[in-house]
């Protein structure tokens, strides 16, 4: 009798899943696979043309990336807009879900479909929409700077504003998804422990920093590691709003890798970038979750 | 003095959650007006934010295929409209199909090799998508896929965000009701489709949304596959407009309103469910 209910499960089972893991074994693992083959190869157009143009170079494209300096601009690049984004975005969206956890805030419902708005919204539109916002002469922004007196600033023409520009934009953009995710965390704060604090005397940064941070730091810290890995992943807003410039201070990791494979068709080349990538998110990943560890947050 | 102090701080909060929502609404609030406004209007200073004269030329120019003096002015937005509606709707639909009763067979029932593929699953969160892009274009080029509306849905079938998603809410469902119906002699297809997918049916809401709004708003691989302005998705198209388009402010803002308001209004429509699967119910009001 178990037999058979056993049996029934597991084929049940299979019926179920198999069909979504053969697709994932097309499309995502065998991929994968070959793209580590492919990274060890010199395949470019020629061999787009004709499999027998197709040469093993071994580590090759890798030195050959290490000799290419747009490459270093990309990873620098790509470091900086981590580096600075992840704490305006990761920032911005603890501020506002502290500001929208407080008691006396009204309508909550409300604010928090309105600050998530942005972020079911397409990249591709919205970056249309602040490419104007950041005009020079006729955005928005600009405008409400010049009321309190700041000089025009040219967002996307000058090298050293196009990363804080796009970032503005980014931030813009994702800040309400993990502001619904701190909400979350925030709601699963103890209240006797919070109230506890207060009878003891605890001042609002006190109990913030010693009730409220260790018990959603798993939350942050998990926010933290997919933040990091979304920002190494940037392309569609400097592919729209700067096309990698002014003088390549746009050009990303991934931004390179489409160039290197999609526009010159070295995809032998392109896919050690994306092997690089790979590499840097798993290092980073690793490395913040040893972090998370030693402070016993996970 | 102290019930004012209090009055004072609940009046600063609400006002500071206002001004935040306003400046987070603000773009798209002047992407509707800017898209009304007349031709060149909006490049003016200080910026306007209220059309002078309300008027539709711009969508008119934007989705009316015109012929001028024989030359033929098509932005394509309205096929691009219908190919990203099709592609959606059917990667939602099939994605549905595949994921919804794989986290099922995953959270309940026993097979061999389950935990194993699990973690494999989960570890395959890690890879960057970006990573399989360039040897699945190639793939495809073999199947004659690429340039195909199959070539842009498939990868996208590959849910296992999906699948742990699913898995996750289903684990909440308590055994012995699915335990007492196979002791009824009820077949595991009887169980799914009767007591399962009901108990489902507000997650599987959320993940429709989830899986909507991805299709709609992905831009990498439809700009790698499709390489035919016929078979465009609307941000593959609004990104080829823009390049050509960059200083026609009030073109590319209802380009913007076209692309952006379907997905905002069902958002609205649904935010329910969308924030409330994100929340995960612990938060109410």
């Amino acid at each position: 009798m178990t037999g058979s209910v056993h049996r029934r499960q597991q084929r049940a089972a299979w019926i179920f899943a198999a069909p979504v893991l053969g697709i994932i074994a097309l499309v995502f693992v065998l991929p994968t696979l070959l793209a580590l083959a492919l990274s060890v190869t010199d395949y470019s157009i020629y061999a787009l043309a004709d499999w027998s143009n197709l040469r093993f170079v071994g580590f090759g494209n890798f030195a050959d990336l290490l000799a290419t300096p747009l490459f270093w601009r990309a990873l620098r690049n790509t470091a900086i807009f981590a580096g600075l984004g992840v704490p305006m975005a990761i920032g911005t969206s603890l501020a506002t879900a502290l500001l929208l956890h407080d008691a006396t805030v009204r309508w909550k419902p409300v604010w928090r479909v309105a600050l998530f708005a942005p972020y079911v919204t397409g990249i591709v539109a919205t970056a249309v929409v602040w490419r104007f916002v950041l005009n020079t002469r006729f955005g928005l922004l600009n405008w409400a700077l010049a009321q309190v007196g700041v000089a025009p600033v040219d967002w996307l023409g000058d090298p050293r504003w196009s990363i804080p520009a796009i970032l503005l934009f980014v931030t813009w953009k994702v800040f309400g998804y993990n502001m619904i995710v701190f909400t979350a965390a925030l709601a699963a704060v103890p209240g006797e422990l919070m109230e506890a604090a207060r009878l003891d005397g605890a001042g609002a940064w006190t109990r913030f920093r010693h009730v409220t941070l260790p018990a959603i730091g798993p939350t942050l810290l998990l926010a933290a590691v997919m933040s990091v890995a979304g920002f190494l992943q940037l392309f569609a807003e400097p592919y729209v709003m700067t096309l990698g410039g002014p003088s390549q201070s746009t050009v990303t990791v991934l931004y390179f890798m489409f160039d290197e494979g999609f526009k010159w068709w070295n995809l032998g080349q392109a896919s050690a970038v994306a092997f690089v990538l790979f590499v840097l998110i798993l290092g980073v990943t690793l490395v913040q979750t040893r972090i998370g560890r030693r402070y016993e947050w996970l | 003095m102290a019930v004012t102090r209090r009055r004072l701080r609940t009046v600063a909060m609400n006002l500071a959650v206002a001004a935040l929502a306003l400046v987070t609404l603000a773009p798209f609030a002047w992407m509707v007006t800017v898209s009304f406004m007349p031709r060149y209007e909006s490049s003016r200073y200080p910026p306007p934010i209220w059309p002078s004269r309300w008027t539709w030329e711009n969508y008119y120019e934007l989705l009316v295929r015109r012929v001028i003096d024989g030359a033929v002015f098509d932005y394509r937005i309205v096929p691009a409209l219908g190919n990203s509606l099709l592609i959606a709707t059917v990667s939602t639909l099939l994605g549905l199909l595949l994921t919804v009763p794989a986290g099922y067979a995953f959270a309940k029932l026993r097979f061999r090799g389950r935990e194993r593929l699990l973690q494999l699953l989960v570890a395959a969160l890690v890879v960057p998508g970006q990573v399989s892009m360039l040897p699945l274009f190639l793939l495809f080029r073999e199947l004659r896929l690429v340039n195909s509306y199959a070539g842009v849905i498939l990868p996208g079938l590959a849910g296992i965000f999906a699948i742990l998603f699913v898995r996750q809410a289903t684990l909440s469902i308590p055994d012995e009701m699915i335990d007492a119906a196979r002791l009824d002699g009820a077949g595991e297809m009887r169980i799914f489709r009767t007591i399962v997918l009901p108990l489902l049916a507000p997650v599987t809401v959320t993940l429709a949304l989830f899986l909507f709004l991805g299709s709609w708003n992905d831009f990498l691989w439809p700009l790698i596959v499709l390489a035919d302005q016929h078979r465009y998705t609307l941000p593959v198209a609004v990104a080829a407009i823009s390049r050509e388009h960059a200083a026609d402010g009030e073109l590319m803002m209802a380009a913007a309103v076209v692309t952006t308001l379907p997905v905002l209004l069902l958002f609205l429509a649904l935010q329910r469910y969308y924030i409330g699967g994100l929340l995960g119910g612990s938060v109410k009001g």
